[in-house]
């Protein structure tokens, strides 16, 4: 986009192929997004349960040593 | 030298520094690809054959070359894991399947929303356009296999036979612009003598080659974090990391 002065609109025209262009850089975007808020999640799901698989082997335990006859 | 290996590959090693490397590898990610599409929807001059359309070429192939790279990374990295057991390389190879998935769904999407304005159709039976679908669908066996099986050494074992048998695909999609009559362009980079293309359309499409490596080793550490908590999460590494967390 050389030579005439630069203008915002001939630019997003994109010579007519706006649509294929932007579509393009659009979706490649979201994936890019998605491959960073996916893991993301995954990380907190995983400490999530095992946070809860600790909690729970701690009343487990705790619950054992109780004496169980009186 | 395996001395290192052995270190860097033990799990809590790797787990801290990987924590490190994550940043530097996105924050170079982010600068390296702004300057590159600045380069490549700014001042790369407009193609005279395919108008402004052709910027589509500065996410679609270094997409595609994402696409096939993260496919070897993943094949070599099962091979390691199922020849020398080394439980961190399995972790990789599950890590990058979803990438590569999505690096190639995006160079099928791209290289579609460029063919319906050059070809006329947004999908043709060609032998680059089938064989690139291929490694999608290799993609999702991979992660099909890795889901489906309980067994985790048994699920890293089936996948990674089926990520190394689909090595094949991988000279076939380089080659096949030349092998056979194809409608998609040769190529226009890597070739012997010099490449036939514009220094200044090269420059952001390296870039953005780059910049989409960076991307990818990020994510794959990401990634790999969470298969090695998730895996170990019985392990007392694990459970004494998430505790202090």
């Amino acid at each position: 986009m050389s030579g005439e002065q630069f203008s915002w609109s001939v630019f997003f025209n994109m010579g007519g192929y706006a649509f294929y262009v932007w579509t393009a850089y659009g979706l490649t975007f979201v994936v890019l997004v998605l491959n960073i808020v996916l893991p993301l999640m995954q990380r907190r799901q995983t400490i999530n349960r095992v946070r809860r698989a600790i909690r729970r082997e701690a009343m487990k335990s705790s619950s054992t040593q109780e004496p169980i006859e009186s | 030298m395996w001395a290192w290996i052995h270190r860097f590959a033990s799990p809590p090693y790797f787990f801290a520094v990987s924590a490190k490397l994550v940043p530097w590898f996105a924050m170079s990610a982010l600068i390296v690809g702004v300057y590159g599409i600045y380069l490549g929807l700014f001042v790369a001059p407009t193609d005279y054959q395919q108008g402004e359309s052709y910027r589509i070429i500065f996410i679609h192939v270094p997409a595609a070359w994402m696409s096939l790279f993260v496919y070897m990374v993943m094949a070599v990295s099962a091979g390691i894991g199922m020849i020398w057991r080394i439980r961190l390389a399995d972790m990789v190879a599950a890590a990058s399947a979803p990438i590569g998935a999505s690096f190639t769904f995006v160079a099928l999407v791209t290289g579609s929303l460029w063919g319906k304005p050059m070809w006329g159709a947004y999908w043709v039976w060609d032998a680059r356009l089938t064989s690139e679908l291929i490694l999608l669908f290799l993609y999702f066996g991979y992660m099909a296999l890795q889901s489906a099986i309980e067994d985790q050494s048994t699920a890293d074992k089936a996948s990674g036979l089926l990520a190394i048998v689909g090595v094949v695909n991988i000279p076939i999609i380089h080659y096949s612009v030349e092998w056979w009559n194809t409608l998609h362009q040769g190529a226009t980079v890597a070739k012997f003598d010099k490449p036939s293309i514009d220094i200044d359309m090269l420059i952001p499409l390296l870039l953005m080659a780059v910049a989409f490596k960076l991307f990818y080793a990020a994510v794959v550490l990401v990634r790999a974090r969470n298969e090695l908590l998730y895996r170990d999460r019985n392990r007392r590494w694990v459970r004494e990391i998430i505790s202090s967390l």
